[in-house]
């Protein structure tokens, strides 16, 4: 501490006068950019809710529009994942848990809307004639909503307290999430009496609002939800991973040992994100089970969670609008591509997988960022003319001293 | 003589029946600078493992400002006020030096503040003060994955004085600097110790001659003696391990 | 009783033998190199399948009695083979990124499980045909000295019409043989693998019947540990191995070809899968998500045994597969019936999807106590 009073009095009037020249200069473009940002994300939730729709419609391609409802739903687990792999650098392979539980809260308070005394349908062939007490609950909006957001958060966090506080990670972290996924499988496949077990609960038949959900105004209603939600989510992971907390995300995905010896107890930060990974996957499956009519024990089959991973990674990890952006063009071309040949898309999924690891590992946005442009300008506008070597110029470490060092030396 | 700022009592830490740390005794006043040394698996990183609560004694305890660390984890020992540089720089290698340094120096580390909290301006004037102090003032904004070998050391040390601990434990911060960095690094270390407790972990004898007033030697994982340069080096069972011949001529040269 | 609990030991460790020997591969190469391989399962199912095959190559002559042996070796060697090809073209531009390799090797297994499914000689000449045509190319032109620069040309050219013309061929030549040359070798139904005569039936003890091909399994699971902690102990390259375990950079610099290792462990630990699925297909039928069901139970024994050594993987296999039998039967109801909330516990997970939630449950419980599996590694060089 000593030193640094120490160097302050010598230069703290020309420091003090950076400092605040800097604050001044900073603070209102900061908002200037934030404002721009808030105004391209409306546009594009505005683009989303009013263009999109009637254009597909009109194209004959109705029904892409409730795909582009589900896909988005998904891009908000998907954010969840890239809060948790792309800023933290924790492999979850269980996010399909916390997915089935949002739907599965959901579900069950739309079966629950029925004339007093009557039970759900499937409940009659296995003889059930009482409700469960794990139904009882969920006659109650609130609690549902609640139930939705916060069952996944807690199971996250208590799963992530257990696993993380023994410093388990990396691989191991990862295979552990996926047997937790194998297990929670299990247990809903062999709850017949409870949950209708494989065949899982059929939600596009169910009644709200004097409505089946499968009608189209509750459609519309659940697809600009889901918009209003991602936006939503947009701005909590823009959030999280800025300032304070998203450099203590980089920070873990560092050096978690540095962080330790720094003072900081990692394990509740790693809790923390997990849970709120946990809590947008609840969200996305709430969403995605209404706008599909049905939730199955399949959201959590092995395959499905390590999808979402891919998503994130095709659009860029560590990028916000990458993982949406994957999102939508990894199902798209799922949807496109198996509608054609089945067997195509699992070559190409499983090729996607290799190509994403080895040769984009920055996804589609991390490519534009590297070398599209530079691709791009090299393309049209030939190569710059040189001062140096070619290797010290395109260097981009090399650009970036350049442009901001040499600035500052001649400040002084 | 002033207080006692850490004291080691019968400390033994047994890796599958063999014993890193076999009986150690050791204690370090407030304010002093203390240079351990000794030869390679003596037990010096597997006694700072033990201070910063990184491994677990086998027997004995550790006294830190009067209270036994017994039961306590890193980040807790690291919140008591004991700073630890690595022997290999660690540092965030994604982040610049200014928001390391201001990650080191935020003095509350719950999860709750690094949600809500903002770095404040006293913070902020600290941090801009350190990266002029460990001369990074042109670098403060790049990822730190693009600083060079001495400047990560010299960065992680601006962040072990931004936690501002009252204890400071420094393993071989001069390997793989040059002679004019080792010589900054050096007089950084002195001007530390006008304020904080130290205890150096160091090999380059010529350094240690720098800096040391008083020395402690590690061999086989107990302190084989203790005292000031000269004393040590003049010590028979000291040559014996450690200084050797050859090491003798070379500092009398 | 007593036969109850002794068919449960038995099945218990014929189940975790299983187990097993399907985490021996699995362990060796993650301690190697850190490295999750969950296109394992995968290499199983190719091994099964190649048991298929030969039992269908030999049957009616007179070697179909002894198949099972050619086909152990016929797994090993494919499945290996298959293990070189795959560290050798995808797995060793990933190390030291063990989560990317997660997900690489993952992409491997879907590509394997969509290909058993729907190969035909079409297929195999599409691809046979691609490869000619796009690395004899490659080959041709590399030697030019400005490769380097006209390599991403070269890759946007060459990959769509090595494609279109492996293709093309396909499907003319595939008109031309109509039935025989696009008929599916396996389709997507499982198959089945007949024991031969002297795996069939068992011989009874105390009233339990201990089956022939479980004793099998039983004895080649201790013949392939003991010929791996043979091969790692008493040969030089099985030295090198574990040297490169220990200490990766301090083996380079003596000189021990580390890359030769990885790639020679990689297709020992895939041969090894492949003799685990020879041993699965004599259990049941196989199908292309055979290895899905064993992937999950071998990695938890690669979590609880740790990564330090041989004998963790053999408790840990023998106490999960056992463990997951006498949940998942009504050995422990049976057992514990004299004390009803017990008994009444077991009951509630005593099926075999049920078991597996216990099980993992005490595996989380496992790890509260030992982080590091049961036998972790020690000292100083363990990061924090």
């Amino acid at each position: 501490m000593i030193l640094a009073h120490r160097s302050l009095e010598a230069g703290s009037l020309q420091l003090e006068i950076k400092l605040v020249d800097a604050l001044i200069q900073s603070k209102p473009k900061a908002r200037q950019r934030l404002l721009l940002e808030a105004g391209i994300v409306a546009a594009i939730a505005l683009l989303l809710l009013f263009v999109i729709p009637p254009i597909l419609v009109g194209s004959g391609q109705g029904f892409r529009v409730n795909l582009l409802g589900r896909y988005l739903a998904l891009a908000i687990a998907a954010l969840g994942i890239d809060l948790i792999w792309g800023f933290t650098g924790i492999l979850s392979l269980g996010h399909g848990v916390f997915f089935a539980l949002g739907g599965y809260s959901l579900a069950m308070f739309l079966l629950l809307q029925l004339p007093d005394g009557q039970l759900p349908d499937f409940f009659s062939p296995y003889g059930v004639t009482e409700l469960p007490w794990l139904w009882q609950p969920f006659y109650s909006l609130p609690f549902t909503l609640f139930a939705i957001v916060f069952i996944p958060t807690i199971v996250a966090a208590i799963l992530g307290y257990l696993v993380f506080r023994n410093r388990i990670r990396g691989v191991y972290f990862s295979i552990l999430t996926q047997a937790a996924l194998i297990v929670f499988f299990n247990f809903f496949n062999g709850q017949q009496k409870l949950i209708n077990g494989t065949n899982g609960l059929k939600t596009d038949t169910a009644t709200i609002f004097g409505q089946t959900v499968s009608s189209p105004p509750i459609q519309a209603f659940l697809y600009t939800l889901t918009i209003l939600l991602l936006v939503g989510g947009y701005a909590l992971s823009r959030w999280l991973t800025s300032g304070r907390s998203g450099r203590l995300l980089v920070a873990v995905r560092d050096d978690e040992a540095r962080m330790r010896f720094s003072g900081y107890d990692p394990t509740m930060f790693k809790v923390l994100v997990f849970a709120i990974s946990a809590g947008l996957a609840g969200i996305a499956g709430a969403l995605y089970t209404v706008q599909s009519g049905i939730i199955t024990p399949q959201a959590m089959n092995i395959a499905f969670s390590i999808e979402m991973v891919i998503w994130v990674a095709v659009g860029g990890r560590a990028t916000i609008v990458g993982a949406i952006l994957g999102t939508l063009i990894v199902n798209f071309a799922k949807s496109i591509l198996s509608e054609q040949y089945a067997q195509i898309w699992y070559f190409f999924q499983g090729g996607l997988f290799l190509i994403v690891v080895t040769v984009l590992p920055g996804g589609i946005l991390g490519w534009l960022r590297e070398d599209g442009v530079r691709l791009v300008r090299s393309q049209i506008n030939k190569r710059r003319p040189l001062q140096t070597y070619p290797s010290l110029e395109e260097d981009p470490d090399v650009q970036y001293e350049r442009k901001n060092l040499t600035n500052r030396e001649s400040d002084r | 003589m002033s207080e006692k700022i850490l004291q080691i009592e019968n400390l033994t830490v047994n890796f599958d029946g063999f014993r890193a740390l076999n009986n150690l005794n050791f204690s370090l006043d407030t304010g002093e600078l203390r240079v351990i040394i000794g030869p390679n698996g003596a037990g010096k990183t597997t006694f700072l493992d033990v201070i910063t609560g990184k491994t677990k004694p086998t027997t004995g305890q550790v006294t830190f400002k009067g209270k036994s660390i017994k039961g306590n984890v890193e980040y807790q020992i690291a919140r008591l006020g004991v700073g630890r540089k690595f022997q290999t720089p660690r540092i965030y290698l994604n982040l610049t030096p200014r928001e390391n340094l201001e990650l080191s120096c935020n003095r509350y580390k719950n999860v709750w503040n690094a949600l809500f909290g903002k770095p404040s301006s006293a913070e902020r004037r600290t941090v801009a003060g350190l990266i002029e102090t460990i001369g990074l003032e042109t670098k403060a904004d790049l990822k730190a994955a693009l600083l060079s070998h001495g400047e990560k050391q010299r960065l992680e040390i601006g962040m072990l004085v931004a936690q501002s601990p009252d204890l400071l434990l420094v393993d071989e911060p001069v390997a793989g600097l040059t002679d004019e960095e080792t010589e900054n690094v050096g007089n950084l270390l002195l001007a530390l110790a006008e304020s904080h407790s130290i205890i150096v972990i160091e090999h380059d004898m010529e350094f240690v001659r720098q800096i040391a007033r008083k020395v402690t030697v590690l061999h086989q994982g107990t302190v084989l003696c203790e005292g000031s340069m000269d004393e040590v080096q003049n010590d028979p069972r000291v040559i014996e391990v450690y200084l050797g011949k050859q090491e003798d001529d070379h500092a009398a040269a | 009783m007593l036969s109850g609990l002794l068919d449960g030991i038995f099945s218990g460790i014929s189940l975790g033998s299983v187990l097993l020997l399907a985490a021996l591969g699995l362990a060796i190469v993650f301690g190697l190199m850190g490295v999750i391989n969950m296109a394992h399962g995968e290499l199983m199912m190719l091994g099964a399948y190649t048991t298929y095959m030969v039992q269908n190559a030999l049957k009616g002559t007179p070697l179909f009695g002894i198949y099972i042996f050619i086909a152990l070796i016929a797994a090993f060697i494919v499945t290996a083979i298959f293990g070189l090809v795959l560290e050798r073209g995808v797995i060793r531009y990933l190390y030291g990124r063990p989560l990317e390799t997660l997900l690489a090797t993952w992409g491997v297994s879907l590509i394997l499980q969509q290909l058993v499914r729907s190969v035909s000689w079409q297929l195999v000449t599409i691809v046979a045909l691609f490869c000619l045509l796009f690395f004899g190319a490659m080959w041709i032109v590399a030697r030019r000295t400005d490769f380097e620069r006209a390599r991403g040309w070269f890759l946007t050219i060459m990959i769509p019409l090595s494609a279109a013309a492996a293709i093309a061929t396909g499907n003319v030549l595939g008109t031309l043989y109509k039935p025989a040359f696009t008929k599916l070798w396996f389709d997507a139904r499982n198959v089945d693998v007949t024991a031969p005569k002297w795996l069939r039936g068992g011989f009874p003890i105390a009233g339990t019947q201990f089956s022939y091909a479980r004793i099998f399994i039983i004895v080649l699971t201790i013949a392939c540990v003991v010929g791996v902690y043979w091969f790692l102990n008493n040969t030089s390259w099985g030295l090198r191995i574990r040297s490169v375990t220990q200490n990766r950079t301090m083996s380079a610099c003596l000189g021990i070809p580390t890359k030769k290792v990885d790639a020679l462990t990689f297709a020992l630990g895939s041969g090894l899968a492949g003799l685990a699925g020879c041993a699965v297909s004599l259990l049941g039928s196989v199908g292309p998500n055979t290895g899905q069901n064993y992937i999950v139970d071998t990695f938890m024994v690669v979590v609880v045994g740790g990564v330090g050594k041989l004998a963790g993987s053999i408790i840990a296999a023998l106490a999960i597969g056992t463990a997951n039998y006498l949940i998942g039967s009504n050995t422990l109801v049976d057992l514990t019936a004299p004390i009803k909330p017990l008994s009444d516990t077991f009951a509630f997970f005593s099926t075999i999807s049920m078991a597996k939630v216990l099980v993992f449950a005490l595996i989380i419980a496992f790890l509260q106590f030992r982080p590091g599996g049961l036998f972790p590694q020690k000292g100083r060089t363990v990061d924090a």
